[in-house]
């Protein structure tokens, strides 16, 4: 059995095993931390920086991070949240958001977290860059223009012999995530639905359904993000 | 007290956000006890005819009119609000904004697979018509706006909400589930 650790997040005391990332302790014991690139599961990355937190007076990311005894984490303070905030904006920014057209909305992760914390406008002007949308797939739909570039669907869609369906395509600002061509052509429809649901925003389509859910009904249209988590 | 005076107007919108203003149902009755209507497509009143408290704009800023508009709102009003998705962000017209005018108007007007009765093959040229911008704008990236509305329509609820909240100088609540932007 692991050791235990006691760490205090917003002065909350909590018994974790050591070595849980804080992002998993805080879950466990009722604290929710955003995130958006990290997916349980699958190895954290900690490029997304919406679980930035605080130890010992440092920003650091709670899904890389393990719990260790005596940390002394900030989580709900506004001067993280206004951070996390601006993330999200950034987010809205630079890529072609809109959610009125898009099939994700209402169960959209990056969406979420706007409605969590108010975002009425973003602060930044609008870049509108200019993406292709791939629909040569007979089930999904990959879409640049709403990717964040989280890494989820490459982690997390493979096929039996562990190959990768989606991966990383050039560099710096020209970074895309691509489905290869002939594994998306071989795709399932169960894994391309779970590729659309494992993607945290809209890039990731299932074809031949949409608006399926009604608004009112989709899973952040009542209750915001993390409240199933948070006591 | 004496009543507030409001002007509205939709620029490249869809006349959706008014129809949101429209379903506020039986409380346009309370509306109009405290507001009287400047400028605005509810009445018809084409110009200004005195300083405004309140403007209210759909849509973002497709052409030099919703410029010029946006302009006129912002040199009348004292408090100007940007409502629904459009005027936030651009909106659906905001879809054109990866790519160049030109193929927009070739694909609209000569290249389209509805164009066959553009005969003549020529694009719309007449000086009347207002010219159209590189790409949809925020109104916010073009004026100042001090508040905004998101959703696609806002709520009922929530437009209905923040005129009061205006009007009576109360705080706004903000419920989770009136802030959408869908």
């Amino acid at each position: 059995m692991a050791n235990k650790v006691k760490i205090k997040i917003d002065g909350k005391e909590i018994i974790t095993d050591e070595g849980k990332t804080i992002v998993e302790a805080a879950r466990e014991n009722g604290v929710f931390i955003p995130t958006l690139c990290n997916f349980a599961g699958a190895l954290p990355k900690g490029c997304c920086r919406m679980c930035t937190i605080k130890i010992n007076n440092r920003f650091m990311t709670a899904c890389t991070t393990p719990a260790a005894s005596g940390m002394e984490v900030e989580n709900h303070t506004p001067e993280i949240e206004e951070f996390r905030k601006s993330i999200i904006e950034l987010l809205f920014v630079s890529g072609n958001h809109f959610c009125p057209s898009c099939e994700k909305s209402g169960n959209c992760e990056l969406q979420a977290l706007a409605y969590r914390y108010q975002m009425m406008v973003p602060r930044f002007p609008y870049d509108f860059p200019m993406k292709s949308v791939d629909g040569t797939a007979p089930f999904i739909i990959k879409d640049q223009n709403r990717c964040i570039l989280c890494k989820r669907c490459i982690k997390t869609i493979k096929d039996e012999q562990g190959r990768h369906y989606f991966a990383f395509k050039e560099r710096g600002h020209k970074l895309e995530v691509i489905l290869d061509e002939q594994m998306g052509k071989e795709m399932s429809r169960a894994l391309a639905r779970k590729a659309m649901e494992n993607c945290p925003v809209g890039s990731i389509i299932y074809k031949e359904i949409g608006f399926a859910e009604p608004i009112g009904t989709r899973k952040y249209d009542k209750m915001p993000i993390g409240s199933e988590i948070d006591n | 007290m004496e009543k507030k005076i409001i002007a509205t107007t939709s620029l490249a919108g869809c006349f959706g956000c008014h129809m949101s203003i429209l379903d506020i149902d039986e409380r346009i009755l309370d509306l109009i006890e405290l507001v009287e209507f400047n400028k605005s497509p509810v009445d018809d009143i084409k110009t200004f005819t005195k300083p405004v408290d309140i403007g209210i704009v759909e849509g973002g800023c497709c052409n030099s009119e919703n410029v010029e508009v946006l302009r006129s709102f912002r040199k009348n009003c004292k408090i100007l609000i940007s409502l629904g998705e459009c005027a936030i962000m651009g909106g659906l017209p905001a879809l054109r904004n990866g790519i160049p005018i030109e193929e927009c108007l070739r694909e609209a007007y000569l290249e389209g697979p509805t164009v066959g009765l553009n005969t003549t093959k020529i694009l719309p040229n007449d000086d009347e018509l207002p010219m159209l911008l590189d790409k949809v704008y925020p109104c916010h990236e073009v004026v100042k706006v001090d508040y905004y509305l998101p959703g696609c329509p806002p709520r009922a609820d929530l437009i209905w909400d923040a005129l009061v909240a205006l009007i009576t100088g109360n705080e706004l609540a903000l419920p989770y589930e009136v802030v959408k932007f869908d």
